[in-house]
């Protein structure tokens, strides 16, 4: 009994020490307010980021301003582990300087009183006008005097479609959601999908949902308002929900094998995805090059021009930072200067979030896998279309795998996509109350 | 020929024949049922277990385009020395690297957390002192305790000490095996005689030289049995190094692939080098099995026939 009872004690013990680590305080969407001025000497900052070719990057703006040092720390990619390093930094006080935060993480972060409130620095009150004002939406959650973030990539959607098999078999590239459901119908004729429902791509969803102009979250500086069931959101997923009934759109899981190969094999047609997704497909389905087109997403209402987005990072300066004005200058260089952006577009295929980098070089040439089509002529106009009023939530992760789990369930016949968004609300609600961040009922 | 007489399906043939052969080969025969059934369960478990790898090693001979559109459990292409090639070049070698860090990990980590679980299993097996029994459950209880679970904790007292980030970070947390403490005292226990240590001490022997020169050799498969356990440990240890390293040249080789492949959706390349890494990174953990398991299993079979 001895052992037994002393091994208890232990993991007892251990318990305690872990429960006293995780509690945190929430609640708080005050950032900190902070005095911008330069320091009197050199200063070396610390930023992580996952981006690959980063530290290229970085070598070039430490060449040109050796008074302002940046290191890079790394790691996974935010979801993967890097956004609860963040918080355990946060913790323990030693947060890097800097770090890469997506849209969606944003708003978790603040809640956690994670970030620094950079408007009161001149230089980002000046920039303020450079970035496409949706993309600066995201890091100022529509307030004034507010930006927790620099922009950084985005990533506006667009209808990317194989036009050898749409012209060969005589369907018009569909232009709305009715086309595209006609077209549907025509292509499933063929035995193919026109294109796939991915169960595990939430954010996807979002982005249909973004086009329409709804928003999943609203937060009146007070209380957040989640709002998952909204007429965008219903709309969409009654939309879908028909394709999948009557078995118009495949249902892999995405970024899987089985998904790779079903566009390379052509039994699936199309894709509505981001910019980013220009990549995939090319290194997803090899075979297909110089096959794939991109036409602006499909419209609810005929001859309207809207857009939805998937993805996109910006650069935070966390709290705790001493160096708030030098990390500001560091980051707005990195997401504005044509040097920084065009190396970034290069080695990680970021999409700037600048109106002036819709049009670097290296965004105006024809791609190869899409027969020399000049695709980002397409998602330039689309990062114009896309509106402001889309809201991310403070529990992105919690929202996003509830309403995974009732996709998944949905495309084998049990309940309904309109079902997921509804039980995902109620946990959504809870889960934020648990958290003690004030919810709107 | 008589087509009954040779028909197995008719009863008498069936009764007859086998009868005369049934009392020659009673012996064998009856124990190759069961011994077939056991080397089935093995063949079908070892299938099961080594498809994944196959599945792996065909994988990484194949070129990107073949990975997915050429049949998952047979070769393509042959593309496995120019994969590896990109592997160890890509990014200056930084494969390398994490393999030589997982290297200083698991096997200096391995060796010290060896030394002192050996020393701290002796000493509880061999000595009386008070307060004995008390030491041994409280790390009795440390085995309960999930490496994961103190990786946060851990952290946060690193960070105390502005030392998360370093090469300490994992490497120390990784010398203490409570389980190698408890497999060292019992195995201690039973294959160091008292008679042995009393001889050393008669020849003037201090306790420490008993114990590296007399003791040591006596709980060796003991002790190889903890460096394996410690080694594999360390090696697929993977949450800790996640939090408490950010510097890209500290990795392990856990870490790094993982890294690698939450970047997948942004350079599609990267899929290919998981999967070579992957096989590759399991490498130095069957040359430690197959190096080691002589000892191990010259061990085992020590304390059966006891």
């Amino acid at each position: 009994m001895k052992p037994f009872k002393s091994a208890i004690a232990v993991a007892v013990l251990s318990a305690i020490a872990l429960t006293g680590c995780s509690s945190s305080d929430s609640g708080d969407t005050a950032g900190a307010a902070i005095q911008c001025t330069p320091a009197d000497g050199p200063v070396t900052l610390s930023f992580t980021s996952w981006i690959p070719g980063i530290e290229d990057v970085v070598d070039v703006w430490n060449k040109a301003n050796p008074e302002i040092q940046v290191k890079v720390q790394t790691g996974p990619n935010g979801n993967s582990g890097t956004y609860q390093n963040f918080f355990n930094q946060l913790k323990a006080g030693n947060a890097p300087d800097l770090g890469q935060v997506e849209y969606d993480a944003l708003p978790n972060f603040r809640v956690q009183d994670g970030l620094t409130n950079i408007a009161a620095c001149q230089d980002v009150a000046d920039a303020e006008s450079t970035f496409i004002p949706w993309a600066w939406n995201q890091v100022s959650f529509g307030e004034e005097n507010a930006a927790y973030g620099i922009p950084q990539d985005t990533g506006p959607m667009a209808l990317f479609y194989r036009s050898d098999l749409f012209k060969k078999n005589n369907i018009a590239v569909p232009t709305t959601w009715e086309e595209f459901e006609k077209a549907a119908v025509e292509v499933r004729k063929t035995g193919s999908y026109i294109t796939n429902f991915s169960q595990n791509d939430v954010n996807q969803f979002a982005g249909l949902v973004w086009q329409t102009g709804d928003t999943w979250f609203k937060n009146d500086g007070d209380k957040w308002n989640v709002a998952l069931t909204g007429t965008g959101s219903t709309t969409v997923a009654d939309y879908w929900q028909d394709l999948i009934d009557r078995d118009l759109v495949s249902s892999f899981p995405g970024w899987t094998s089985e998904w790779d190969n079903a566009y390379n094999t052509g039994k699936v047609w199309s894709w509505n995805s981001a910019v980013w997704g220009a990549n995939s497909i090319a290194s997803g389905a090899p075979d297909t090059a110089g096959n794939w087109s991109v036409a602006p997403m499909p419209q609810w209402k005929k001859d309207d021009n809207t857009s939805g987005n998937w993805g996109g990072s910006s650069t935070v300066v966390f709290n705790g930072s001493e160096h708030p004005y030098e990390a500001t200058k560091f980051a707005l260089w990195l997401n504005t200067s044509s040097e920084s952006l065009t190396m970034l577009n290069e080695s990680a295929n970021l999409y700037p979030a600048t109106t002036a980098g819709l049009d670097l070089p290296s965004l105006k040439e024809g791609v190869e896998f899409y027969g020399d089509q000049k695709i980002y002529d397409i998602f330039a106009a689309s990062a114009n279309q896309v509106s402001s009023t889309f809201v991310w939530g403070p529990t992105m992760t919690q929202t996003y795998n509830s309403v995974s789990d009732g996709f998944k369930a949905a495309v084998t016949g049990k309940g309904t996509l309109t079902d997921s968004l509804k039980s995902a609300q109620e946990a959504t609600i809870k889960e934020l109350k648990t958290q003690s961040i004030p919810v709107a009922e | 020929m008589n087509k009954q007489a040779t028909s197995p399906s008719k009863p008498n043939s069936r009764r007859r024949e086998p009868a005369l052969t049934y009392s020659k080969a009673r012996g064998p025969r009856e124990q190759m049922l069961p011994r077939m059934g056991a080397m089935l369960i093995m063949a079908v478990f070892a299938f099961y277990f080594l498809i994944p790898i196959w599945w792996l090693f065909v994988s990484a001979t194949k070129s990107k385009g073949d990975l997915t559109s050429t049949n998952p459990l047979w070769f393509s292409e042959f593309n496995f020395f120019e994969n590896v090639g990109n592997v160890l070049t890509y990014r200056d070698g930084v494969f390398l690297r994490w393999i030589g860090n997982s290297l200083a990990y698991a096997g200096g980590g391995a060796l010290i957390a060896t030394v002192l679980a050996g020393m701290c299993g002796y000493a509880l097996a061999k000595y009386s002192f008070k307060g004995r029994e008390l030491i041994f459950n409280v790390i009795l209880g440390g085995v309960l305790v999930p490496a994961t679970a103190l990786a946060l904790p851990l952290f946060l007292m690193f960070s105390q000490v502005n030392a998360t980030n370093t090469f300490w970070a994992v490497f120390l947390p990784s010398i203490v095996s409570p389980f190698g403490v408890y497999l060292t005292r019992i195995y201690a226990g039973s294959s160091v005689p008292d008679e042995l240590m009393e001889a050393a001490r008669l020849d003037g022997a201090s306790e420490v030289r008993t114990f590296f020169s007399v003791s040591v050799k006596l709980m060796f498969p003991a002790l190889v049995t903890v460096f394996l356990f410690q080694f594999v440990a360390i090696w697929n240890n993977f949450f800790l190094p996640l939090i408490m390293l950010r510097d890209e040249g500290n990795f392990p080789v856990t870490l790094g692939l993982y890294t690698w492949n939450s970047q997948i959706n942004q350079i599609p390349e990267l899929r290919m080098y998981v999967l070579v890494g992957a096989l590759l990174s399991i490498i130095p953990l069957i040359i430690a099995f197959l190096f080691l398991q002589r000892f191990w299993r010259s061990g085992l079979g020590a304390g059966s026939v006891k």
